[in-house]
């Protein structure tokens, strides 16, 4: 069990930066994910954790001993890569148990610890085989063994059910939690896929272009993103979005030709706001109910328990979830209604969350056109 | 290919008999010379069913040419080549795609370069640093200035001397010297998922236990092509070996196939000459044949 402190951490490729100043603290024992889309810097700030990657400013400290200069295997982190990185010409046993080998453990108590680790992940009856008899979810598993039998103050993953089908990926996941709350390491989980973060996550961190975005739990960073960027980034279908201007009474949304009538936004006249909404948080309604705008039916995606309908709110993409059974027909025109508290707004120049509603209003009252 | 074309199968397999036709005869001519006596082997055409004389004609190569300690020799001089090769080469291919050092791109020129100067382009420096290995220190030394001081201060002449000549290090270490085996571990070392190499580095291996543990088992297929390729290499070699070697117990089996080509005036006893011929293609053959399934995965596969 450990925490990790990390202050003010930039990472340089020759000239380019790619990790801007990253301040996270982890508590002892939390799982953390980062989520980003690639290239976000979200891989590289884990390497640099593990130490496969020289930190280019800022501390990294593992339960408050700073490990910049420390070799991998002197930080007690252990890892689970992308790909697995199993050694191919070793048997199952032998990979897990490498890491022992190479520390000198005693044979005897190596195979002691092999066999216990097996016995956990249901590994038992491949000790034997090579990574190349071995199917996608059980080289996984082995990926985690050989990171389990350390027994690592902090695991860190790296993207590692992005190889798995996803009906794999649903079991993977639930062990792996199963697995973080028997052992209770620090864990930090690395992964492009929202639902991944989301249902894994106690806290989440959602990078872009190298800089944090939000931290957060996931309940949080759905409900109250603290950027544009996050807004659009967790959730699918991801939030609408819609440029307006504040006016005296409300605001102006697509381009004039709307009004939106919203209590106090406490913002000054004319500045440029993004009005998002979420998918799950529209109502569709009969075209021409008094208050709703009007938008065409593009496509239906039906999804079993619910289905998603895309309109088009002069010329705007917005997309609606709803669980009712309701199929309009492409082309038709419908209504579509919202509560302000549903609103978020965003700064049009920064990205930044607006509260607008701090003091928020007891009862939203319903937002009008 | 999964095309299923019986004409076609036809003809490949035609043109590939034809080609097995074209390389095996010549192997086939020499068994039958070595089969012959003395006035068959001469006559023209030269009969082409077998004769009796096979044993007798290869007891006689045998002893004529004294080729037992021979062929030891040769045997000891490819296998250290070939083991000289395969160890020395992991080790520099590992060096330049593991390691980041300074000079690291200048090293691997050098090496380069090798590749443009066999050992028959450079053969005569080589067989002056061979008949005294310390000959350049000798000439650094002399430049310097450092031998007159130590001669001015001590009274002591330096004369360095250590001569490689009729020795199996002077007929190896001049073959291991280049470039071949470096460049097949380099290409093979860049196709290994750094994910791997990160994984050990997890796993707390340092770098030479990560190059013995997982490099080294990895290139198995790599290292025998290699160490086949090097054996038959070295096997073969011809001009370093004659020149080098003066002394007959350093002879080489393929020098000494000379002594049983008959000379002018003597008897034409190509049919010894050709059994010995056989005697010495033979060590090479059973190489190729024991280690034919890895040498030629190793060359086609990257399989990991």
């Amino acid at each position: 069990m450990a925490s990790i402190t990390i202050r003010g951490v930039k990472k340089n490729y020759a000239k380019t930066q790619v990790v801007h100043g990253v301040d996270l603290d982890f508590a002892s024992g939390e799982f953390v994910v980062i989520l980003g889309p690639s290239g976000c810097g979200k891989s590289t700030l884990l390497r640099m954790i593990a130490g496969l990657e020289e930190i280019s400013d800022g501390t990294i400290a593992i339960d408050g001993t700073v490990v910049n200069k420390l070799e991998p295997r002197e930080r007690g982190c252990a890892m689970v890569f992308q790909n697995y990185a199993l050694y191919p010409h070793m048997s199952v046993a032998q990979n897990i148990g490498y890491s022992l080998k190479v520390a000198g453990v005693p044979s005897a108590e190596r195979a002691q610890r092999i066999q216990a680790v097996a016995r956990v992940l249901e590994l038992e009856h491949l000790l034997d085989r090579k990574p190349m008899a071995l199917s996608g979810g059980q080289r996984q598993r082995v990926a985690m063994g050989r990171a389990m039998i350390r027994e690592p103050k902090v695991f860190l993953f790296d993207e590692p059910l992005s190889n798995l089908d996803a009906k794999l990926r649903v079991q993977m996941r639930s062990e792996i939690r199963k697995l973080h709350r028997r052992l209770s390491a620090t864990s930090v989980f690395v992964t492009h896929d929202q639902v991944e973060a989301m249902t894994l996550a106690d806290r989440l961190v959602v990078m872009n272009g190298g800089r944090v975005e939000q931290v957060g739990t996931p309940a949080e960073v759905y409900s109250r993103p603290a950027s544009r960027f996050v807004a659009t980034f967790v959730g699918a279908p991801s939030m609408n979005m819609l440029e307006g201007t504040v006016t005296l009474d409300g605001l102006s949304l697509l381009g004039d030709s709307r009004k939106l009538n919203v209590s106090r936004t406490g913002l000054p006249v004319g500045s440029k706001v993004a009005v998002g909404i979420r998918p799950e948080a529209v109502r569709m309604v009969a075209p021409g109910t008094p208050g709703a705008l009007a938008a065409t039916v593009d496509l239906i995606e039906e999804l079993g328990a619910g289905r998603v309908i895309y309109v088009d709110l002069d010329g705007v993409p917005f997309s609606i979830v709803t669980s009712e059974t309701v199929h309009p027909e492409p082309g038709s025109t419908v209504g579509l209604q919202f509560a302000e508290s549903d609103l978020h707004f965003f700064s049009s120049e920064t990205g930044g969350r607006l509260d607008v509603f701090k003091a928020s209003v007891p009862e939203p009252a319903p937002a009008t056109l | 290919m999964v095309e299923r074309t019986p004409i076609l199968n036809f003809l490949t397999h035609l043109i590939l008999f034809a080609g097995f036709v074209f390389c095996v005869t010549p192997f086939v001519i020499v068994a039958i010379a070595a089969s012959h006596n003395l006035k068959d082997v001469n006559d023209v055409p030269m009969s082409l069913l077998p004769g009796s004389d096979f044993w007798v004609n290869i007891k006689t190569a045998w002893t004529t040419a004294d080729l037992g300690p021979k062929l030891l020799n040769s045997f000891i001089m490819a296998f250290g080549v070939a083991a000289g090769k395969v160890i020395v080469s992991a080790l520099t291919a590992f060096s330049i795609v593991y390691f980041r050092y300074p000079g690291r791109m200048l090293i691997f020129w050098l090496i380069f370069i090798t590749l443009m100067l066999p050992l028959e382009v450079r053969i005569v420096p080589t067989y002056a640093v061979v008949a005294n290995v310390l000959e350049p220190y000798q000439t650094i030394m002399d430049l310097t200035g450092l031998s007159w001081l130590i001669e001015k201060i001590s009274g002591v002449q330096v004369q360095l001397s250590l001569g490689l000549l009729n020795s199996y290090s002077g007929l190896i270490l001049p073959l291991v010297a280049t470039a071949t085996g470096t460049f097949l571990y380099r290409q093979f070392f860049l196709t290994v998922p750094d994910e791997l190499t990160e994984a050990a580095r997890m796993d707390g291996a340092g770098a030479l236990r990560f190059f013995i543990d997982i490099l080294l088992p990895l290139s198995r297929n790599n290292m025998a092509a290699l160490g086949t390729i090097m054996f038959l290499w070295a096997w073969n070699q011809y001009l370093w070996p004659l020149l080098i070697t003066t002394d007959q117990s350093h002879a080489m089996a393929v020098t000494e196939l000379k002594q049983l080509i008959p000379n002018v005036g003597g008897a034409p006893e190509w049919h010894i000459a050709m059994a010995g011929t056989l005697i010495i293609m033979l060590p090479p053959l059973i190489v190729v044949v024991l280690m034919q399934r890895w040498f030629v995965r190793g060359l086609i596969a990257t399989e990991k």
